[in-house]
């Protein structure tokens, strides 16, 4: 474990960016945002960016192929490059435990090139929550918000911040900074990791019981009358999806220009109406049924597919974010049956 | 208030006039509240809730909601009023099956307000006379309600209904606001500076759908941006001039229409204030063809639709253009 | 084809359009230098697209044992398939596949009476499982096929069928009209009751496409005539764009019909959501 003054984290960013693309969190008019970083820029201490950090592995529109047509010829055209090399700063534990969910879909045979690509190049520095908010539920996950994972973690124990390398790349990304750190004494982080979990234990959302779910069966969950009773209120927009970390759906579209045809893909919300539309009809045709599919996906197939990990990490984000303040909590409690 | 609001809701309901009710549920927190359907008294005894976070507009849910069989009961505050009497007037809402009881507003707070003033880990929220005293994770906090009011409450423009069957609570007044102040900063701009306002706030959008899906006058059966046939379907945006057109259509396709209850603004993720493009529309309306409120006056013809040989010639865009 | 980029088409040329109805046509895809583009199981799928119009998902409906071309037969209903329908002989097209689990036709349906019942362009994804078996006769016992259309003019396929199934070894074709019509002898009526009307014997197993409705009604007279959910194998269809179990749309339940599908058996169907 090494460590350095909290008022010289922005001589590690210089470094760091000397080096590497590097984003942090800042504060911005949408609330904190990861950014790229210029010098200067003060780190957000903000507990959870408003945006997700999936946009680094999991971009809102990426380009796949572009086609040329000639006539009744079409010339395909892979215009990939790999990623350059970065690092981002300021990962939560919730945020670093949904890319292990996104490689569970996108790592997984066939392995999604595009994703992996962001992946192999990316360097995670996570940082503890020191402020964990009432909206925060990662323990119902298993999520320990004192022991972020990553590449490497960081706490911040009084003026220093603390890192800790978990592997090679991690122990890389540190080596660029070397002349900065020192030496630190394991003993001062694991006093703020005991802080940090005595806020924990106060947190109000706690049980979202979700061993009441897993222990009915999936169609029993599915023929729940607890749809009928919670889904009018909503919308059906898309923003628990698109802040959502683990929300991974994606569309297929085109985009004509003078040149050629660019074929891109872009997040996409089960939460919509044309989702599954297809030219003879949709088989999820009422907000009901696609209400949920989103929260049927999360809590029940999901985990039956991948272990019982569920498809959330209790972020949060939802809760800010739903216009209706319709979200997972209160479809898990509902869900899962009041005691 | 509250509780006048459910003995009204529930002796509806008993004596049979009503088959459910539109009110707000309340959720986990002091401020996570979520327009609901009630149908029986002991969910609203249960559940019912009306204080200073219920700034949800249920007048769009009413549309959709009173469909159902028999009358819907809504309480409507005076701005949630003004989009029924234009979902009305556009003959979304059948009137017949609407009991609609009027309630006051002394305007409603915003919880993204509260935590901008450092406030949070927000466990409950209690008032106290003209201050919020908060229980945090982090300690007990006060403000005071006037600072952390939403927007569009800063700003009311009437605490008077518009088409009510009744009143809880008294009826108020029409308000001289100042809603249009910070357009007009914006019109003190230069064309530059204008669109590097605009390119900076619509950057943000996330295409989550959210302000139109919510908004009381987006109330087409199948939108422009929903319809694979438009060409302009595409769920992003190729380049950043796509993403400001989504907005705009959006602003002229309620010009006229919007009652300006700013849920547009309310329900953005990405806090754009979205309400402003609608404001600025309003304001346009209001000096080129007279002062002009939608929602005010369920028999009055829209400008916009309405042709009288005052109106302005369409050579007004480069009498007003900007930098010429 | 190589797995890693699956999201990146193969190229494609059309070499044969055949008009079967008048609205399915089949098209011969081969690689741009002659052969196939790729190999696949009988009932798998593949996504042909004309970039600028879209991309869609079809059945391959040529069997694999067919070692020079693979064929689609598709029914002109959106934007995709009227472009595919418009086009000439020639035209280049991109291909990516095969998806899908196919019909389990070295396992669990060898060596098994076989029941193949289809509706409308639904004999599309049968008939790769139909050539595949008569190409592989002696793996296999009796063949009952069973056919139906809104018209003559409806079946597609008509050639082949007459041409070439009918005087298969040990197999019987069954073909129906839905309305009376000049120059028809055959059968009349709709395939569910013709179904029960013909005496089939219920050891076979069973394949089955054709609209919803005709399913849900084929399967309730299967069942009446002593059929198990086990014993019967269907085709879904959904919308889909990846086509690997990424994008999410024709998730059901916890299977993706891309991956997991479009084949099941109705026993596992019953265990499914039913937004299919």
């Amino acid at each position: 474990m090494v460590k350095l003054s909290v008022s010289k984290l922005n001589d590690f960013f210089n470094l760091i960016a000397s080096k590497e693309k590097l984003y942090i969190p800042v504060d911005t008019a949408e609330g904190a945002a990861f950014k790229p970083y210029e010098e200067g820029m003060k780190y957000s201490s903000a507990c959870n960016t408003t945006r997700s950090a999936k946009d680094f592995f999991f971009p809102q529109v990426e380009n796949l192929v572009n086609f040329k047509i000639k006539d009744k010829s079409i010339e395909v055209i892979d215009n990939r490059t790999d990623t350059e090399k970065f690092v981002i700063f300021g990962v939560r534990a919730c945020d670093v435990a949904s890319f292990d969910i996104l490689d569970k879909v996108y790592l997984q045979d066939p392995v999604d090139s595009f994703y992996k690509n962001r992946r192999d190049n990316g360097t995670i520095i996570t940082l503890a929550c020191d402020r964990p908010q009432e909206t925060c539920f990662c323990q119902s996950f298993g999520i320990d918000a004192a022991n972020p994972a990553g590449d490497v973690s960081a706490w911040i124990v009084g003026d220093d911040i603390c890192f800790n390398a978990n592997n090679e790349k991690g122990e890389a990304v540190l080596e660029i900074a070397a002349s900065l750190l020192s030496c630190s004494d394991e003993s001062e982080v694991e006093v703020k990791k005991a802080e940090i979990k005595s806020i924990l234990e106060k947190l109000p959302i706690k049980d979202i019981s979700l061993d009441k779910i897993s222990s009915k069966d999936l169609m029993e969950n599915f023929n729940s009358p607890v749809w009928d009773e919670i889904f009018s209120p909503c919308l059906g927009c898309g923003t628990c999806t698109f802040v959502c970390p683990t929300c991974q759906c994606f569309d297929v579209r085109e985009f004509k220009t003078n040149d050629g045809i660019i074929r891109f893909r872009c997040w996409d919300s089960c939460m919509y109406s044309d989702f599954t539309r297809m030219a003879h009809g949709n088989n999820r045709n009422s907000q009901k049924e696609r209400f949920r599919q989103r929260f049927m996906h999360k809590l029940v197939y999901f985990p039956n597919n991948n272990d019982g990990v569920y498809g959330c990490v209790g972020c949060g984000r939802c809760l800010k974010s739903c216009p209706q303040s319709l979200n997972i909590v209160k479809v898990a409690k509902a869900l899962g049956g009041k005691e | 208030m509250q509780q006048a609001i459910i003995a009204k809701a529930k002796e509806l309901l008993a004596n049979g006039s009503v088959n459910r009710v539109i009110g707000w549920k309340k959720g986990e927190f002091s401020y996570d509240i979520t327009p609901d359907v009630f149908t029986t008294a002991e969910a609203i005894d249960a559940d019912f809730v009306y204080d200073d976070f219920c700034g949800a507009n249920v007048s769009k849910f009413l549309m959709k909601i009173s469909k159902g069989e028999g009358k819907t009961l809504a309480f409507l505050k005076p701005c949630d009023s003004y989009s029924f009497a234009q979902l009305l007037k556009e003959h979304r809402i059948d009137r017949e099956k609407v009991y609609v009881v009027g309630i006051p507003c002394d305007g409603k707070a915003d919880i993204n307000k509260i935590r901008e003033n450092g406030i949070d880990g927000v466990l409950s929220i209690k008032e106290d006379g003209s201050n919020y005293v908060i229980d945090t994770l982090y300690g007990e906090k006060t403000i005071a309600k006037a600072d952390v009011y939403a927007e569009r409450c800063v700003n009311c423009k009437s605490k008077k209904h518009v088409d009510v069957d009744e009143m809880l609570g008294e009826e108020g007044d029409v308000i001289a606001s100042n809603r249009f102040e910070m357009v007009e900063k914006i019109e003190a701009m230069s064309s530059e500076e204008k669109y590097e306002f605009w390119k900076n706030e619509l950057s943000r959008c996330i295409r989550c759908n959210a302000c139109r899906n919510v908004c009381p006058a987006c109330t087409c059966e199948n939108c422009v941006f929903d319809n694979p046939n438009s060409d302009i379907n595409n769920k992003a945006a190729a380049n950043s001039f796509e993403e400001n057109m989504y907005h705009i259509i959006r602003a002229f396709h309620v010009a006229g229409r919007c009652t300006d209850c700013g849920e547009c603004s309310r329900v953005c993720p990405q806090n754009i204030p979205i309400h402003l493009l609608n404001r600025k529309i309003i304001k346009d309306v209001n000096e080129l063809y007279g002062e002009y409120q939608a929602g005010a006056d369920p028999d009055e013809r829209y400008p916009l639709v309405n042709f009288t040989y005052g109106d302005c010639e369409p050579s007004v865009v480069y009498e007003r253009g900007g930098d010429k | 084809m190589n797995n890693n980029e699956t999201l990146i088409p193969l190229l494609g040329v059309v070499t044969d359009i055949r008009t079967e109805t008048p609205d399915v046509k089949t098209f011969r895809v081969n690689a741009v230098g002659g052969g196939k583009v790729f190999e696949h199981i009988p009932g798998q799928c593949a996504f042909l697209s004309i970039p600028g119009v879209g991309e869609a998902l079809f059945s391959i409906t040529s069997s694999p044992t067919n070692k020079e071309f693979m064929e689609f037969s598709i029914k002109r209903c959106g934007c995709v398939t009227t472009w595919l329908h418009e086009m000439e002989v020639g035209q280049m097209v991109t291909i990516r596949g095969p998806y899908g689990n196919g019909f389990p036709v070295d396992t669990e349906l060898k060596g098994k009476d076989l029941l193949f019942i289809a509706g409308g362009i639904g004999l599309a994804p049968v008939r790769s499982v139909i050539n595949y078996v008569r190409a592989h006769r002696e793996d296999y016992g009796h063949i009952d096929i069973v056919y139906g259309s809104r018209s003559k003019e409806d079946l597609v396929f008509y050639d082949e069928i007459v041409n070439e199934w009918i005087g298969e070894k040990d197999c019987d074709v069954h073909l129906t009209i839905d309305r009376e019509q000049d120059n028809w002898d055959g059968h009349v009526g709709f395939v569910p009751n013709y179904v029960k009307e013909l005496g089939l014997r219920n050891t076979s197993t069973a394949v089955l496409c054709g609209p919803p409705i005709m399913i849900k009604f084929t399967l309730a007279g299967l069942k009446e005539i002593g059929f198990k959910d086990e014993q019967v194998y269907t085709t879904l269809e959904l919308r889909m764009k990846c086509g690997v179990g990424k994008c999410g749309r024709c998730n059901v339940g916890d299977k993706f019909v891309c991956k997991d599908g479009p084949v099941f058996r109705f026993d596992q169907l019953d265990k499914m959501p039913s937004e299919y």
